[in-house]
């Protein structure tokens, strides 16, 4: 492997076979061929990855590429990967095909609802080799924001990401998709906004762009008073004005996983986002957000993430976030906006994780085997909230084509007697949702929890409340959509066929093993996650 | 000083002149007769040549000293735009080879040429005098251009109108820059600045100062002084306005950079928020703020891609001036960058606008429906143009943005420019809009009349890919510009 530059190929491939899938035009299914060719390919590269991993190894140093880019600007070409990089790589590349074969007929849809809706996009809607195309884009875009360790290029794949998003939801999403992809674009922008000034500021202070040497910095306490050497603004002092800057990049951050209040984006992004989108938004994007926060400030912010004033602030939204969507969700009664704030609600976990391990950074910071296991959790809730959310997400989907568009939490009732399989295997995915022992989600949570209790036990004790509500609302899916009396109006409704068994068993065997040999990526992530512990001390 | 010093210095623009006299004589005597097609191919490519000559002698050959106590300066910055410079001119040159507006060939090129030579004793002066002569050199070579296409009613009008608000200017510019010689008793930039030194700002400098603004800003169509611009972009024969987006673009802002952070060192003040000091600053980041918000909000709403094109510039000065406001060296790189990113990428878009010209007769919106079908190379180098003025990454509006931005934000002591930098990034949010709806009319429209191929001239589309590929180049690799940028900013002194 040594020599090759197999992270630049991975970030490369999509972008290239998005170009390619783009250009082909009326070729709607040889495009569709080649766009899930690629994926793919990715994934297959993603598992070599994964393999010649060195997995003793917890530095941020593997698969290294480091080249000269814009030297008088300090920009390098800088990508390498860890135990957490690996991980959301390979999510990326797990979720990606999956998203592709949700919306294999994504043209023949738009084309079905008909009437006016098809007037509105062009005599025969927008072609399906563009959808895959800007589905590849996005991939290259969360591939390089996974590897990328320098801001200038990170930011780029971080906004690149962003554009083909909003193309999907504005172009193929339901029909309020107008509004929700404005609000989504504006709040991401705003957010991305935020943080590329906070980051040109540290760059105007220190010269340089680069993670792994800012957090150098943030370590031995420099960035700060470069800051404020350098831009003494308006008569702040060094904490008030380095607390700004940290607010930038928190805002984007915090916009993106979404930490309440900067949530109200997500839930009609991911109800008017066709679903194969919406797998990716929750499954892959949302990620993007945890993984700045574990990547970018905890290393290089650590000392104001600690601060008790920041502290108090943060774990009381991370509870709230909990708390609050996982109730939320309880009041919806659309799938997939249940579906939506349940999302918020999981990543919530990962936050207080974050949060929590974050309060004890002195130099003589103890308690490491509570941060690890904490961190440890983290890791595993977001590959795991990733792979099962995005299977939800499909289901979804299926119904939905079943149904011909609905999705009312009280549009069924009584599945279970015409649609075995499919209850079953979506059963399974909502128990893993809820964190049901022997299926995956349980053991992020678990671990997080483990974590989190000895550090931050009051918020770790009102966060339990969300577990609790969780477990009902997904109860009360389960009860409504596949319980009860039959709806005589699905007495037809199509169980699965044997191909969509087939395809979703990958999904429903993963959970079933991660839930039950976690060790299959604890060995992988746990020395980065000892490796980071290690130099949390400010 | 001698003629032969002279003659060394202004080498790369005695070739040029030549080549004008050449392409001029060669057109009227001895190709009377040919057809127009071969008449164009044959003289553009002398005065491609020729530019060529001039860039090669300009690499080969450099010169560094002065004449006449500023009046023609050479050293390897000016070099380095001048190269910009003629090379905008060759592209343009290259994208008029299938132009039918005119059956004048010779006087065609000529005046092109004879308005790259005006930018290259642009950008070579430093003193007051000089300055406004290339710069009227300029401006009547491109008045003339402007109205070239004389069966259609409307590029005499543009002409006229740009003819008009550019003599008034020009009336203002020459004001203020006498008042300035009577205040300092200098025409040099740098004796300029030592005499003015410690005065203050009394009020005849203010006149003078604003007036000279008005002048420059005229010439980048910086808001307040952009009337004309939309009007003389649309009229203006394709190529025409391609060279006065780009070539004559890069020039006005290096002599506008150059004449404000020399001439006016010292009278600065200070546009910083809450840190207001009268002086050139606060002028110009008015002027920037104006043309940003009113550049990208009119190019909204506008139907024709030319005008579009011509509020995205205005929109583009705003962004631009954010360089001359950092007023420092990296301020400067970042300024020359992004103009001449611009100038190439604006010259590519206004190629494929020509091309649809030629078989649509215009350059309505709707004349881009199904580009994407019928001629797919044009509709992906017209992607490449949109998303790098957009500032997508990764191309070289991207680059250029983020460089200007940072140049802007570092200048002075504590982000006192980030009002403007947070307005300019918000109002590339807004660009992103109508650039977008280009690409919509060309990618995914369906056209109502059938999908049948465009017959696109091979050579245009060579050209046309060779700029989309600079473009893209010069975004994934800032560094092959911005190197020689600064090396040439460091070597002079900047």
């Amino acid at each position: 492997m040594k020599g090759i530059p197999i992270l630049t190929i991975l970030t490369l491939l999509p972008l290239f076979a998005g170009i390619i899938v783009a250009g082909l035009g009326e070729q709607r299914k040889l495009a569709r061929g080649i766009a899930f060719g690629s994926s793919l390919l990715s994934l297959a590269l993603a598992l070599l990855l994964w393999r010649s991993f060195d997995a003793a190894n917890g530095q941020l140093n593997q698969f290294i590429e480091q080249h000269q880019w814009i030297p008088s600007l300090g920009i390098q070409y800088f990508v390498a990967v860890d135990g957490l990089g690996l991980l959301m790589v390979l999510l990326t590349a797990i979720i990606t095909p999956m998203a592709m074969l949700a919306s294999w007929n994504i043209a023949d849809q738009a084309d079905r609802r008909g009437g006016q809706d098809a007037q509105a996009r062009g005599s025969n809607g927008y072609g399906s080799h563009l959808f895959f195309a800007l589905v590849l884009f996005l991939q290259a875009g969360l591939f390089g924001t996974f590897t990328a360790l320098n801001f200038f290029h990170w930011f780029i794949f971080w906004e690149l990401s962003l554009i083909p998003a909003f193309f999907l939801v504005r172009l193929w999403g339901g029909s309020q998709r107008a509004p929700a992809a404005t609000q989504f674009f504006i709040y991401t922008m705003v957010g991305s906004v935020a943080m590329l000034l906070a980051f040109l500021a540290i760059f105007l202070a220190t010269g340089k762009f680069d993670f792994t040497a800012l957090a150098e910095l943030g370590r031995t306490g420099t960035l700060a008073s470069a800051l404020s050497a350098k831009l003494g603004w308006y008569s702040l002092n060094t904490g008030a004005l380095t607390l700004i800057i940290f607010g930038g990049i928190l805002l984007g951050f915090a916009v993106k996983v979404p930490l309440m209040p900067f949530h109200t984006w997500l839930p009609a992004t991911y109800a008017e986002a066709p679903s194969g989108v919406t797998m990716l938004l929750t499954g892959v994007m949302s990620k993007m957000g945890v993984y700045g926060f574990i990547r970018i400030l905890l290393p290089i912010f650590g000392v104001q993430l600690g601060e008790p004033r920041v502290q108090t602030v943060l774990l009381s939204l991370a509870v709230i976030t909990i708390v609050f969507s996982a109730c939320a969700a309880f009041a919806q009664r659309d799938l997939k906006r249940m579906l939506a704030y349940s999302s918020i609600n999981h990543l919530g976990y990962c936050l207080l994780g974050i949060f929590a391990v974050a309060k004890f950074i002195g130099p003589d910071a103890d308690l490491a085997t509570q941060k690890a296991a904490a961190l440890n959790g983290v890791f595993l809730q977001m590959f795991n909230h990733g792979l099962t959310a995005a299977t939800l997400f499909w289901f979804v989907a299926l119904i939905e084509k079943r149904s011909g568009g609905l999705r009312g939490l009280n549009d069924f009732g009584g599945l279970r007697k015409v649609a075995p399989i499919f209850c079953g295997l979506m059963g399974i995915a909502l128990f893993s949702s809820l964190g049901l022992p022997g299926l995956n989600g349980f053991v992020g949570e678990f671990l997080i929890f483990k974590g989190v209790f000895p550090l931050a036990m009051c918020s770790a004790s009102l966060s339990v409340i969300g577990l609790l509500v969780t477990a009902i609302f997904i109860l009360t899916i389960l009860q409504r959509v596949f319980n009860g009396p039959l709806n005589e109006k699905w007495a037809k409704f199509p169980d699965l066929s044997p191909g969509e068994i087939g395809l979703l068993l990958i999904p429903i065997v993963l959970m079933f093993v991660l839930g039950l040999y976690p060790r299959l990526v604890l060995d992988v992530i746990n020395p980065t996650v000892v490796q980071m512990v290690e130099q949390l001390k400010f | 000083m001698s003629y032969l010093d002279l003659l060394k210095l202004a080498a790369p623009e005695v070739l040029v002149v030549l080549t004008a006299l050449v392409v001029l004589v060669l057109d009227l005597t001895s190709m009377r007769g040919l057809n127009l097609r071969v008449r164009l191919g044959i003289n553009g490519l002398i005065a491609c040549v020729g530019c060529a000559a001039a860039i090669a002698w300009l690499l080969v050959i450099p010169a560094q000293g002065q004449v006449a106590g500023g009046m023609l300066v050479a050293d390897s910055l000016t070099a380095l735009v001048k190269i910009v410079v003629l090379s905008l001119t060759i592209f343009t040159v290259l994208l008029s080879f299938n132009a039918k507006f005119t059956a004048h060939v010779g006087e065609y090129l000529a005046l092109v040429l004879f308005a790259a030579v005006g930018m290259m004793f642009l950008v070579s002066a430093e003193d007051i005098l000089m300055i406004f002569v290339s710069l009227e050199m300029t401006s009547l070579s491109l008045y003339v251009l402007t109205a070239f296409n004389k069966r259609n009613i409307k590029s005499a009008e543009a002409a006229l109108k740009y003819f008009l608000f550019g003599g008034m200017a020009a009336a203002f510019m020459l004001f203020g820059l006498s008042l300035i010689y009577g205040l300092s008793g200098a025409t040099n930039l740098h004796a300029i600045a030592a005499a003015l030194a410690g005065k203050g700002l009394d009020p005849l400098l203010v006149v003078a100062m604003v007036m000279t603004v008005i002048g420059f800003g005229f010439k980048v169509a910086a808001v307040p002084f952009h009337l004309w611009a939309p009007d003389a972009y649309e009229g203006a024969p394709t190529p025409s306005a391609a060279l006065i987006a780009s070539g004559s673009k890069v020039a006005s802002f290096f002599i506008a950079a150059k004449v404000l952070m020399i001439g006016f060192a010292g009278v600065e003040g200070s546009a910083a928020w809450r840190d207001y000091a009268s002086g050139w600053m606060p002028l110009i980041a008015v002027v920037a703020g104006l043309s940003m918000i009113l550049g990208n909000l009119a190019a909204i709403v506008q139907r024709n891609v030319k005008r579009l094109l011509a509020y995205s510039a205005i929109a583009h000065a705003g962004y631009a001036v954010l360089g001359i406001l950092s007023n420092d060296a990296s301020g400067t790189a970042s300024l020359i960058y992004y103009v001449a990113t611009y100038g190439l990428t604006v010259v590519g878009a206004f190629g494929v606008v020509s091309v649809v010209e030629n078989l649509k007769g215009d350059s309505k919106l709707t004349d881009f429906i199904g580009l994407s079908r019928r001629a797919p190379v044009v509709a992906l180098c017209m992607m490449v143009f949109m998303l790098s003025l957009a500032g997508i990454p990764p191309l070289a509006g991207f680059f250029g943005k983020f460089y200007v931005f940072l140049a802007a934000a570092g200048a002075g002591q504590n982000l006192g420019l980030l009002w403007l930098v947070i307005l300019a990034i918000a109002m590339s949010a807004v660009s992103l809009y109508y650039y977008l709806q280009v690409l919509k009319q060309i990618y995914v429209v369906e056209a109502k009349d059938g999908n049948q191929g465009m017959e696109v001239p091979v050579f245009s589309q060579a050209v046309l890919v060779v700029i989309a590929i600079l473009v893209v180049g010069l975004g994934c690799f800032p560094n092959l510009l911005v190197g020689p940028l600064q090396s040439c900013l460091a070597a002079t002194g900047h």
